[in-house]
């Protein structure tokens, strides 16, 4: 790791006035960016720990809506929703290894957007809110592509507000070296319809699967999805697995997705 | 350099660190506690795994002064207060679930959070639990069957040693 100053505010408003220093960036668990760091793949000035800060580690349930601070590491979501939204419980529980859930922060991840995380599924499927210091950004509006979102310099996620669906489930094809998916397909029932996220699989990062989300609107059975595939260009082609392979898949989790749901 | 001070095993530390400097740096360097093992420094080998305020973590990835002010547990602090090995140790040791050790503080480190919120857990949730955590020695099963041992639990029907 190339040198670097830490701090460790105990404020959002101090983590802000901490990261308007240029490349000044925030750290959550560190579960990617220690890694990264590590292979010199970036080099902060200074990080700005987010773990000291209480009010990023809030977790709150009411009218059907779970809120969750930024930095609360994939274990305590787990744990908080276990009952409130079993299916992001689920997702957060199997991320990684015991270990890194527990230091790895749903705002770190959705920050970083990587292309085959859990979380951006969640947050695209479940149509979530994330909520900044600055601003609401919609989940539609919020992942713009690989290791890419909405947030500006500065813009700290302070927490995500998932609406809580009738019902919902994730199901991770897993890359068994990295951990990762090499797909994983979240699937929610709303009243207002069903959305359909798909993490891992294109090239574009996360997406939402609208061909399937409208057959499953006509009937949520998992043979509503027969007739219906995903175009195998634009995904993620690899040693792991080809394009049309991943295209497969997509079809494949989203019905075990949707008969566990 | 920052000052970093944390209780280890029970007994304050502290020591000089740089922003850079990891937890498993701090442990193994400053306080020349060698027993936490770097295996791969990648976040995938799980032979750093210490305890952090009770929580499991890879002590290779995490800042040292992350843990300002945290209780620190690490293999060092493991056995019986009069030296012998504690019960997990002693079930590696019956059960032969290490071969070359390298592995091993972060296994007994990892199956005793297991332990600790799960006092009795099921032969797959102990395979789920050891998932950040990498043997190239045993194959896993003799691993699997000391923790299941150390549980209390019966082992004779688990996997052939």
């Amino acid at each position: 790791m190339y040198e670097f100053e830490f701090v460790k505010p105990a404020t959002v408003a101090e983590a802000v006035a901490a990261l308007a220093e240029e490349d000044a960036q925030a750290l959550g668990g560190g579960q990617t960016l220690i890694p990264t760091l590590k292979q010199r793949l970036a080099m902060p000035s200074k990080l700005v720990s987010l773990t000291g800060i209480p009010q990023l580690k809030e977790i709150g349930d009411n009218d059907g809506v779970l809120t969750i601070g930024g930095a609360v590491t994939h274990a305590a979501v787990a744990e908080a929703a276990a009952d409130s939204y079993p299916a992001l419980a689920d997702l957060a529980s199997h991320i990684g290894d015991p270990a890194v859930r527990n230091r790895g922060t749903i705002g770190g991840s959705l920050a970083n957007n990587d292309p085959a995380a859990c979380y951006p599924a969640a947050a695209l499927g479940s149509g979530a809110t994330i909520v900044t210091n600055r601003r609401e950004i919609t989940a539609d509006e919020y992942f713009r592509g690989l290791f890419e979102t909405a947030l500006e310099e500065g813009e700290i996620i302070t927490a995500v507000r998932f609406p809580v669906p009738e019902k919902a489930n994730y199901q991770k094809f897993l890359q068994p070296a990295s951990r990762f998916a090499l797909v994983g397909v979240f699937v929610a029932k709303y009243a207002a319809g069903v959305r359909v996220a798909v993490t891992g699989a294109s090239e574009e990062g996360v997406f939402r699967w609208r061909e399937a989300e409208a057959a499953l609107d006509a009937s949520f059975a998992p043979d509503a999805l027969d007739g219906h595939s995903v175009d195998a260009a634009g995904m993620i082609g690899d040693l792991h697995g080809t394009r049309e392979y991943r295209a497969h898949l997509v079809k494949v989790m989203a019905k075990r997705a949707v008969a566990a749901a | 350099m920052a000052k970093v001070s944390m209780t280890v095993n029970g007994k304050a530390a502290s020591g000089e660190v740089e922003g850079r400097t990891l937890l498993s740096s701090f442990l193994r360097d400053t306080l020349r506690l060698t027993g936490t093992h770097v295996g791969c420094d990648t976040s995938q080998c799980g032979a750093c795994v210490v305890h952090v305020d009770g929580k499991a973590v890879k002590s290779c990835t995490m800042l040292a002064l992350e843990a300002e002010g945290a209780e620190v547990a690490t293999i060092e602090g493991q056995a019986n207060a009069d030296g012998s090995l504690n019960v997990i140790q002693q079930a590696f040791q019956d059960h032969h679930g290490l071969q070359c050790g390298f592995c091993t503080p972060g296994m007994v480190m990892s199956a005793a959070a297991l332990l600790k919120d799960n006092p009795k857990p099921s032969e797959q949730e102990v395979r789920d639990y050891l998932e950040g955590n990498l043997c190239r020695c045993t194959g896993y099963h003799n691993i699997v069957k000391a923790i299941m041992a150390a549980s209390g639990q019966d082992v004779s029907s688990i996997a052939a040693e």
